[in-house]
């Protein structure tokens, strides 16, 4: 649900955009959903379709990267990525882990005309 | 819409109305996208409409949500509030858990309670019936509290000085986790009845909890739940979180989360 909120705020930014390098339509949008952001991106695609009808992105197709999790293995001592918060530890099973990054949700690049 | 700010929140309700006036001017809305400091290439900047371009872009999509979180901190750390952010599933027992408190405080604490649900005025109700200040957040079909209500609720209900403000959000596991507030800390609630793989099956929203809540301690002799599975399940997903088992309705544990709103209260001071 709230990837409804999430895509107003894409699209308040794309206006940004817009206003700041003149285009009038976005072809293509990429994203970056870190592994540990709260966000499925189906669902993300699925408020995204909702939102921009009859916006300057209405046609635009969009691209989501899934950057990993990452996560401090406190027995390793070392930085190992996971696919979810709740993974052990690909090397040692361990599951004393803090996370490190992967949660970003990121507008990354635009093609416009 | 709002008309002060044109903020758009007009589906969103402040004890009752429509946040149409009394709030600070915002600078959020247009044109102030030359302060955001994030990395962007000029030279992406050509005229030709028609053609088609690659714009290079590394932009928070909740850069705008980030900017009132930083003001409404900003706003509480002048007047020494301690905010929290309670988060937990429905009935978990956020507002039991805050009427006992604001009780157990005595008034020796100031308090102040901004309240986000989809509808109704009922627990500012329940919080106002003990004398404390309150405002009510209703977000409509909105599932969660962002910082923006939140600035808004601050204009309406002036940061206690000293004191302790608590914003229970939204009863959603889900939604709330991805937007701060501008709170100090969030607290995740989350009780016994609820199942011990709780937090295993909603881990974004206690992975950022500083403090972890296990609520209806008192029901523990008359369930299966197994609490210390429930308080391992915590502390993976949440490994620097402190946890504290508490009863809202018996006071089972209050001291020690009293202990800790107090160290807490006394830092942001």
């Amino acid at each position: 649900m709230h990837e409804v909120s999430l895509c107003e705020h894409l699209m308040g930014l794309l206006e940004d955009e817009a206003r700041r390098h003149a285009f009038h339509r976005v072809k293509r949008i990429r994203l970056a959903v870190g592994r540990f952001a709260c966000v499925d991106p189906d669902a993300l695609r699925f408020a995204f379709d909702v939102v921009r009808r009859n916006t300057l992105a209405g046609e635009a197709e969009v691209e989501i990267d899934q950057p990993p999790g990452l996560v401090w293995c406190s027995d390793c001592a070392r930085e190992v990525e996971v696919p979810t918060r709740v993974s052990p530890c690909p090397d040692c099973g361990g599951l004393a882990l803090i996370p490190r990054g992967g949660d970003e949700l990121r507008l990354i690049e635009l093609e416009v005309a | 819409m709002c008309t002060t700010c044109g903020c758009g929140s007009d589906h969103v309700v402040f004890d009752g109305t429509a946040p149409d006036h009394g709030h600070h001017v915002h600078d959020h809305h247009h044109g102030d996208h030359h302060h955001r400091g994030h990395g962007h290439d000029h030279d992406d900047h050509d005229h030709r409409h028609d053609a088609t371009r690659t714009i290079r872009l590394e932009r928070d999509i909740l850069a705008e949500n980030a900017r009132h979180a930083a003001r409404n901190r900003q706003r509480l750390a002048g007047a020494g509030t301690l905010a929290l952010n309670l988060v937990s599933s429905p009935g978990s027992g956020k507002t039991t858990l805050l009427v006992r408190t604001i009780e157990a405080l005595n008034g020796a604490v100031d308090v102040a309670v901004i309240e986000g649900d989809q509808q109704t005025s009922a627990d500012a109700d329940r919080i106002r019936a003990t004398g404390t200040p309150a405002l009510q957040i209703n977000t409509g079909k909105g599932c969660h509290l962002d910082a923006h209500m939140v600035g808004h609720a601050l204009d309406r209900l002036p940061p206690p000085r000293g004191g302790v403000l608590f914003i229970e959000n939204v009863g959603n596991l889900v939604c709330p986790a991805e937007f701060d507030l501008g709170e100090a800390a969030r607290v995740a609630i989350v009780s016994i009845t609820e199942g011990e793989d709780k937090p295993l099956k909603y881990p974004d929203i206690f992975a950022a909890a500083r403090l972890v809540l296990v609520n209806k301690i008192d029901l523990a002799p008359h369930l299966d739940a197994d609490v210390p599975l429930l308080i391992a399940n915590a502390r993976r997903v949440s490994p620097r979180a402190e946890i504290l088992t508490v009863s809202a309705r018996t006071g089972e544990g209050f001291p020690a989360w009293l202990d800790w709103l107090e160290a807490r209260r006394l830092r942001a001071l």
